[in-house]
């Protein structure tokens, strides 16, 4: 079965290309890249992308699946499928399900359940059992049966000497470890700690607590030698923590969540759970700091922290609620109206940062886009304006403070294992 | 104010209130268990008046307090505007007492009502009288005064209006005919 | 006059006209607690649910109270969070709604709940405590109290003393004064002093004969030691020696000085049994014009059209 792209701007940074091309694709293959002649057109389904873009497939390295354990909040397949309906075809799944992913078993499950999906699943293990802190993960058994990278998300592994080994025992495999960093004595509150909470009577969290941690991290980095990624950076002190850190050469990465360069502790004001999540929203100048360290290259990565949570849950009281939101749907266009648009990155550095530095990170291979190689690909059309609808997400949850937002840029198909999601629909290709 | 009669005038209006000053103090023998209660607002300067009218004649002061009325009104559901709260200041025992209560207009007699369950939950008095200026009719419930200024029959599209110097800046009493409700 | 709004969720951004109101309002009914019979027939066949997910015997009191006199039903409900069983916020406020209720009397742990509550229910609501945030009767009844005693609240020095990072009585005082035409000031270790509290344009005190000095009114918090004060301040004792209201330093300081306290009192540690008992304080008569001020919104709320 042969499919062609027809004029589609075939863009990435890594090829240094950026050309407007016709693409043919058969078993999921690409046959051929160039100005196609009409006789191939008559034997071929075409789609034509003109004023699109063709990028390598979009990859979100901070996805939270709830399976096992969760199934009633999203599945390994519900997961994937609001993965494709964003744009991403590949994803990296957190360990804080129900038990953790701290042995081979739930790595396999989890492999297996995404086995013929179009997107790519991939495990992030725990880096101690029960990310409690207290004795190592099998992390040899773990890699080999597919882990990606360590981290006891939800929480900042729990003390240095834990820290210290952990990046150590990792160095065999050159994994990263991925720390959620959060100093656990200052974290009791649930948003961030400033004026708006002190008006609003919830208690907070203050800046300092991730600092700490992220200070911490750095440094064990550069003692052992161990490669950390700083997930969801949200405050202006960590931000530049780990600029000096990157000057000075230490193997430290660092990733933000699109809520965290889009909105403030102000939205709390509507004490609506859906603006609760941790790290908490951040002021007016941790956004302008990221934002920078986005444009620097300080920040290396944009991730979801998809987060599904039930209806039922989210409604409790404030205090009560559950943290996170659920991203993979609405991430690419916050990231095009957000920075792109706003001139913050070119369109390049965005899919840089959404598609080429994650996989790097991770130590997975790029998707090259040329002849003979696998199609892994997402079609984007940046100025698309279309209107977020919860009730139209793939997800199962429905925990998104951007509902009925107007965004522009938007995927429009994603294609990569032979098939492909177009139109709301998979099929092969 | 559409006017369709000026029924009292100022001199009128000293003559009515005197002659009702003297009917209370020889229906009730003196002046000595009464009490006046005025009933905010104009009820309340009626009863001021009568008040100094009663001293002048029997030559004693006579109890007096303001009562308001508006935490026993029945008509809560039913009115467009929330009504104004005020102060009700009764500052003697009505255990045993005559009470004069006063008022300008009587009608419909609901808040002759209201006045009465507000008095009985500051006392148990001996007898309670109602003293009012105008009578125009229109009763919705048995109540019937003791002591009238002036009966003016008057039609459900007339209201009466009785202005006081305290407040009106004139002493007299108009007969209008009712603003019309869109 | 009525009141611009239909909840009373907090006094931050009520303005001033209604402010007034409620307090010119609460002497009507100061007057009826005076009486022998001390209830009026206002809100008869009005049903109010008094929702109490925090323990709080006095202000739960003093709300039954204030509906009783005028003649409302009332309705008590004091558990825990729903949390606990299993059932959703929302599914719990849902079926008292369908009770259909008049009017919610609300107090919760968590900050926010009030205002959640008129979002599902079409009920009157009004804040009994919320979280830290805010306590509006509290605020209310301490300006009455203020106004009751010294005529006035515009252009008064007040001063906040204790646990304001854990109070939900501080902020409402301090949106409330302030609003009055008020000087609000707080007076605590930095401990117990709230991140950015300055930017609602509070002075800050840390010593407490200062505070004394240049104040009009003391509200006196409560030391909180069941909301774990023990991290921020070293010992009781130390708290009283160094923060603590006394006889000896009110009259070194100021005598005109006036006391109030939110209740319930520590004797001995945020205040000296002798200031608690003495000639500066008003601390019974908050009690009483309490439900005077609950009176007054519950009348004004539930008459409204």
């Amino acid at each position: 079965m042969k499919t062609i792209l027809k004029q589609v701007t075939i863009l990435n940074p890594e090829q240094k290309l950026n050309q407007k091309n016709d693409l043919l694709i058969e078993d999921g293959i690409i046959i051929r890249i160039g100005n196609l002649k009409e006789s191939d057109f008559k034997s071929a389904e075409v789609l034509d992308f003109e004023n699109k873009y063709c990028v390598p497939g979009l990859f979100d390295m901070h996805v939270h699946l709830r399976e096992p354990g969760r199934e009633d909040e999203e599945t390994i397949v519900t997961g994937s499928n609001a993965a494709a309906a964003g744009g991403f075809t590949g994803i990296a799944c957190m360990p804080n399900t129900n038990p953790d992913i701290d042995s081979a078993e739930i790595v396999r499950f989890i492999k297996e359940k995404a086995k013929n999906h179009l997107v790519d699943v991939y495990p992030v293990a725990a880096a101690t059992l029960s990310r409690k802190g207290e004795a190592l993960s099998p992390m040899f058994e773990l890699f080999e049966a597919g882990a990606v990278a360590f981290s006891d998300d939800g929480v900042a592994i729990k003390n240095a000497e834990m820290l210290r080994n952990v990046l150590e025992y990792s160095k065999n495999f050159g994994t990263p470890v991925i720390e959620h960093c959060e100093d656990e004595s200052m974290a009791d509150g649930v948003m961030n700690e400033g004026f708006i909470s002190t008006s609003l009577g919830l208690p907070g969290i203050p800046n300092v607590a991730e600092d700490l941690i992220v200070m911490r991290d750095i440094m064990l980095s550069e003692f052992t030698g161990g490669k950390v990624h700083i997930a969801h950076i949200s405050s202006k002190n960590s931000v530049e923590l780990v600029r000096q850190a990157k000057k000075r050469g230490i193997n430290v990465t660092a990733e933000v969540a699109p809520h965290h360069f889009t909105l403030t502790d102000e939205s709390l004001k509507s004490y609506n759970t859906n603006y609760k999540m941790n790290p908490p929203l951040r002021s007016r100048a941790d956004v302008d700091a990221i934002v920078a360290g986005l444009k620097d290259g300080t920040i290396d990565c944009i991730a979801s922290d998809h987060a599904p949570h039930a209806i039922e849950e989210k409604e409790m009281e404030f205090i009560y609620a559950p943290n996170g939101i659920i991203g993979l749907e609405t991430q690419f266009g916050l990231v095009m109206s957000e920075l792109v648009n706003k001139k913050h990155l070119s369109l390049s550095q965005a899919i840089e940062k959404l598609s080429i530095n994650p996989r790097k990170i991770l130590n997975l291979p790029v998707p090259e886009i040329k002849e003979g190689e696998t199609a892994n690909l997402t079609i984007i059309d940046p100025d698309l304006i279309w209107t977020v609808d919860i009730a139209k997400f793939k997800s199962k949850a429905k925990n998104s403070p951007f509902d009925k937002r107007l965004l522009t840029g938007k995927s429009v198909a994603v294609i990569n294992n032979k098939k492909i999601y177009y139109e709301s629909k998979f099929r092969s290709i | 104010m559409d006017i369709k009669a000026k029924i009292i005038d100022e001199e009128g209006l000293n003559r009515t209130l005197t002659r009702l000053a003297h009917e209370i103090l020889e229906k009730n023998k003196g002046s000595k268990n009464l009490v006046l209660i005025g009933m905010r607002t104009r009820g309340e300067f009626i009863a001021e008046r009568i008040k100094q009218k009663i001293t002048e004649i029997d030559k004693s002061e006579p109890n007096y307090g303001v009562l308001d009325i508006t935490l026993y009104r029945d008509d809560f559901r039913t009115r467009l505007k929330q009504p104004e709260i005020s102060v009700t200041n009764i500052t003697i025992d009505l255990n045993d007492r005559d009470i004069i209560l006063i008022d300008d207009v009587l009608y419909t007699g609901r808040t002759v009502r209201a006045a009465l369950d507000a008095l009985m939950d500051l006392g148990r008095p001996n007898s309670i009288q109602l003293c009012v200026l105008i009578d125009r009719g229109h009763r919705e419930l048995p109540i019937k005064a003791d002591f009238i200024g002036k009966n003016i029959p008057t039609s459900i599209n007339e209201e009466v209006r009785v202005k006081i110097k305290e407040t009106d800046g004139e002493d007299s009493v108009y007969l209008v005919n009712a603003p019309t409700k869109n | 006059m009525s009141l611009s709004n239909r909840h009373l969720l907090g006094l931050n951004g009520v303005p001033i006209e209604d402010i007034q109101l409620i307090l010119d309002t609460a002497t009507t009914f100061r007057e009826v607690l005076e009486r022998p019979i001390k209830k009026v027939p206002t809100l008869q066949g009005k049903t109010i649910v008094n929702l109490f997910f925090e323990d709080s015997t006095r202000t739960r009191i003093s709300f039954e109270l204030a509906q009783k006199r005028l003649s409302a039903d009332t309705v008590n409900s004091t558990s825990s969070s729903s949390v606990k069983k299993g059932e959703t916020f929302k599914d719990t406020v849902r079926n008292i709604e369908a009770m259909k209720v008049d009017m919610i009397i609300v107090r919760h742990k968590s900050a926010g709940v009030p205002q959640y509550l008129t979002r599902i229910s079409k009920a009157n609501i009004i804040n009994a405590g919320d979280g830290l945030h805010e306590h509006p009767t509290q605020g209310l009844l301490d300006m009455y109290s203020i106004k009751e005693r010294l005529g006035r609240l515009e252009g008064l020095n007040v001063c906040i003393v204790g646990d304001v990072a854990h109070s939900r009585v501080a902020l409402s005082n301090i949106y409330g004064l302030k609003t009055m035409g008020a000087k609000v000031s707080v007076c605590a270790p930095a401990t117990m002093i709230p991140m950015g509290i300055e930017s609602l344009g509070v002075k800050i005190y840390t010593n407490i004969d200062e505070a004394i000095k240049r104040n009009d009114v003391l509200n006196i918090l409560r030391i909180q030691l069941e909301r774990n004060a023990g991290t921020r301040i070293p010992s009781l004792r130390e708290y009283h020696n160094y923060f603590g209201i006394t006889s000896e330093r009110i009259e070194k300081n100021n005598k005109e000085i006036l006391i109030l306290h939110p209740g319930p009192i520590n004797r001995g540690v945020e205040i000296s049994s002798e200031v608690a008992d003495g000639p500066y304080q008003v601390i019974l008569d908050q009690v009483t014009n309490g439900v005077a001020v609950r009176m007054a919104v519950l009348y004004l709320l539930g008459t409204m059209h």
